[in-house]
């Protein structure tokens, strides 16, 4: 009787079911090993068992997306097992895209390892090499030899909690997460090293590489300011008096709305600043400081722009991690969107 | 400036009748030093306690840690502060006590004051679980501002660092280090074949507790300028601020900067070490800009081949950072950073505010959003009421035992940024 | 935040001291805040004038809002 059970997701290729004619196939689940699952059953042996292959074609995965998650969800909760692999998917794009997608929903929704493999240019590896563990493969399958034993090690450690060690010693894909460690030595003698080296023109590895923030497109500008509808949003953390929210003064966690209905101005009676990150004494004194409600509602009054939304929202900056504060942005925008917002002041300390 | 600086290697302190140094234990007349600190009238309360390496101990809120120095000859320690501001220091003879510490606790004056635990899993991320600790815990008078209650902090802790190193004045030290820098051309002169090479010291300067001394002037208020590194050893850059408390650089870590250290080290092997840039970290982008400029122009007027970079405290100082790397690479220097990162708890989003593409050589002090486990402690020095509202900790974070989760950014000086510590981060 | 809103098509104008990380993390309108703990107004210069900068600088975000861009933009001068 093996001790561990492992789902395997194939698509309509690699399951043997056809090609490009079969990318429709709908979701279905088989008790057998199939394709590349045989190599992996070969690799891992007496205690490991794949008890089901869970075969999608590509395009009915990718044009049904929901649905397809939610089927395959069904499919693996039943047999409860101690990993879930997908793949690998080489650099078949859409085939990536949806091992990708399946994998991430497979351990949010029913908590259990996942691990899968592609090609570095894979779609599917940028989409979700953050969330999802990739084995890095080749570009084609006649590279699937060598990709074996690395899922057959890390299925292993995850079927058995152990730790998974840093990209480059475990061969999957580095997934721009940063882990702190203790060196040898310390970060000065480190920075001497690098520029002793940097000077004489030799190569070196610096531990950070720079990030490439990504863009959004700007919006196309408001035609009819006399009759748009304005809100505001600050990352300066200004809070009713007492933070009823509790949101954090570094490092946010959340975001509040409050209201500003039926004020001419913020008064430090009733608002105060949470933000750790700059002295606070000029904004306890005056709120409107940062989120300018005097000079907002004068504008309005004056019909310069046509409503003030009567609410805020706000966070704090400081040390507030960048996945944060897109998550929160996209929740004010989508609140936004649909109360028919024209534009946004946004105030940053 | 050549400054010969003496260490007496202390393993203990010990409360006694009067205060002296005898067998490498620091012997403390508690009423003396407790009446030294309540000279000030803005403080109404003051206890001494003692932390030792080992214990289950934990200290909190911590405001600043000082090592005990005097200067045998050369001027006053912590000059313009607690000393005369005259003759500048960093050179003759100083004094010091290694392996003790003077540590202010008292109630929070912000949010930014962090915590020491003696042992158990944090103590590894902090430098002062390794050395005995005489902890000042004071109590401020009612009504008292903030700016007011943090001079009133800051000037305790300095003023019985300031007593406990006269204790060395006339005693013979157990090692003898000696420190030179020349003026430039002799300096530059005196290992010709070898790449020239300065630090550009960044000092927090952004307001209420954020603010950093140089010989008293608050940082906020001074241009880039050249300081000789022997003067940091002296006392002549104290700490007023509570960053993030794994990144502020307190005034034991000015005495014992790691970059000085290293460049005195590798100084006539591998680099010849010029001195250092001291810089800051305005409020104000036109300060940054031109700060920035004014430090290239220094690096390029002291024909620098490399120069170090360290920073205190994250966000906007990345900023400042990132222009002082552009445009001193672009003047000929090449550029060697040393900081902390911020990548949020699940260590996935960008560790620094800002970028740009001449920063290629970064060395890492480690993420700060990373959390522990704090355990229960059997005694606090000062008070873990306030735990919830400092950085790295959140609203319901502590247990009733005592114990709690906290992001490590809460432990005094665990990523601090100029390279001091082993912990780094990598990318998984 | 900015770029969480704008993805919606909503124009945002970002007011903020440190105009390189407004452009590093992708703000397309900027608008250089007075100074960190004090964006939008100069209280070191009483009451009166602080106002006097805070309502110029709003009026200033409300023209930017009404100006198409191509590409992150300062608006440095009233328009």
């Amino acid at each position: 009787m093996a001790k561990y059970k492992i789902v395997h997701y194939l698509n309509q290729f690699f399951a043997g079911i056809g090609g490009e004619d079969m990318a429709g196939y709908e979701p279905e689940c088989r008790e057998a090993v199939l394709g590349p699952g045989l190599a992996l059953k070969a690799g891992l042996g007496e205690d490991y068992e794949i008890v089901a292959t869970v075969i999608c074609g590509d395009n009915y995965f990718g044009e049904n997306l929901d649905k397809a998650t939610d089927t395959i969800i069904d499919m693996v909760k039943k047999y409860e097992p101690d990993c879930f692999v997908a793949g690998p998917a080489f650099n078949a794009g859409r085939y990536g895209v949806a091992c990708g997608t399946i994998c991430k929903a497979v351990e949010e929704r029913l908590g259990i390892p996942v691990l899968s493999g592609m090609y570095v240019e894979n779609p599917g590896a940028d989409m979700f090499k953050k969330d999802v563990i990739l084995v890095e493969t080749g570009n084609s399958s006649a590279t699937m030899k060598k990709v074996v034993p690395k899922f057959v090690n890390l299925i292993e450690k995850m079927c058995k909690g152990e730790e998974i060690l840093g990209p480059s010693i475990e061969g999957y894909l580095e997934r721009g997460i940063r882990v702190n460690y203790f060196a040898e030595e310390r970060g000065a003698a480190r920075g001497m090293k690098m520029l002793i080296k940097k000077m004489a023109g030799e190569p070196f590895e610096t531990d950070l590489p720079m990030p490439k923030f990504d863009r959004v497109a700007p919006a196309d500008p408001i035609t009819d300011i006399k009759h748009a509808k304005i809100a505001v949003v600050t990352s300066g953390g200004i809070v009713p008096v007492g933070n009823p929210d509790h949101i954090e003064s570094s490092n946010a966690t959340k975001f509040g709305y409050y209201s500003m209905e039926g004020m001419d101005r913020l008064s430090k009676d009733d608002f105060m600043t949470i933000h750790g990150g700059y002295d606070r004494q000029f904004v306890l004194e005056n709120p409107n400081l940062v989120v300018p409600l005097d000079a907002l509602r004068k504008l309005e009054k004056e019909g310069e722009f046509g409503e003030l939304v009567n609410y805020f929202a706000t966070t704090t900056g400081t040390g507030t991690a960048t996945g944060s504060a897109a998550k929160f942005g996209d929740s004010i925008g989508q609140r936004f969107k649909a109360e028919g917002v024209d534009g946004v002041i946004l105030v940053s300390t | 400036m050549k400054l010969e600086l003496g260490k007496f290697e202390i393993k203990d302190i010990q409360f006694a009748d009067k205060s002296y140094i005898e067998n490498h234990v620091l012997y403390v007349n508690k009423a003396e030093v407790e009446a030294l600190v309540l000279e000030d009238d803005k403080l109404k309360e003051c206890r001494l306690d003692i932390a030792r390496p080992g214990e289950s101990t934990r200290i909190t809120p911590v405001k600043d840690v000082i090592e005990p120095r005097v200067k045998v000859s050369g001027g006053e320690i912590f000059p313009g502060i607690v000393g005369k501001v005259t003759p500048q220091v960093g050179s003759g003879r100083t004094h010091a006590l290694d392996g003790c510490t003077v540590v202010t606790v008292g109630r929070i004056v912000g949010f930014q004051e962090g915590v020491i635990d003696m042992s158990g899993v944090a103590a590894d991320y902090c430098p002062f679980s390794k050395t005995v600790n005489l902890c000042v815990v004071i109590e401020p008078i009612e009504g008292l501002t903030t700016h007011v209650y943090e001079k009133a902090g800051r000037m305790a802790g300095l003023k019985v660092a300031t007593y406990l190193g006269e204790l060395a004045r006339n005693l013979e030290p157990d090692t003898l280090e000696v420190y030179e820098t020349k003026p430039i051309f002799e300096q530059a002169a005196q290992y010709p074949d070898l790449p020239k090479v300065g630090y550009i010291h960044m000092l927090q300067s952004q307001g209420l507790l954020h603010d950093t001394y140089y010989y008293g002037v608050d940082a906020k208020q001074f241009v880039p300028t050249f300081m000789y590194p022997t003067e940091i050893m002296d006392g002549a850059i104290v700490s007023g601020n509570c960053v993030a408390p794994c990144d502020k650089v307190t005034t034991y870590h000015h005495f014992h900067n790691p970059v000085i250290d290293e460049c005195y080290k590798h100084h006539g092997k591998d680099i010849n070490f010029m001195g250092v840039i001291l810089t800051n970290e305005n409020v104000f982008l036109a300060d940054k800009e031109r700060h920035s400029d004014m430090v290239a122009k220094l690096c390029e007027w002291m024909q620098l081949d490399g120069v170090l970079i360290t920073e205190e405290g994250y966000g906007n100082p990345d900023t400042d950072l990132m222009m002082n790397c552009r445009k001193v690479e672009r003047v000929g220097t090449k550029v060697v950073l040393i900081t902390d990162e911020f990548p949020g708890k699940d260590g996935k989003s960008q560790s620094l505010a800002d970028t740009c593409d001449e920063a290629t050589a970064l060395a890492s002090c480690g993420q700060g959003n990373m959390t522990l486990q704090f355990p229960a402690m059997d005694k606090v020095i000062g008070t873990q009421e306030y735990i919830e509202s400092q950085i790295g900790g959140w609203a319901g974070c502590i247990n009733e035992d005592g114990s709690f989760e906290a992001e490590i950014q809460i432990i005094i000086a665990s990523t601090i940024a100029n390279g001091f510590n082993k912990l780094a981060a990598r990318g998984y | 935040m900015v770029k969480g809103i704008e993805k919606y098509g909503i124009p945002v104008v970002h007011m903020a001291t440190v105009v390189p990380i407004s452009k590093t993390i992708g703000a397309n309108r900027i608008i250089p805040g007075v100074g960190i703990p004090y964006p939008l107004g100069d209280p070191t210069q009483g009451e009166e004038d602080s106002y006097k900068i805070r309502e110029r600088m709003v009026r200033r975000a409300l023209k930017a809002l009404q100006t198409p861009v191509d590409e992150q933009t300062v608006f440095e001068k009233d328009i």
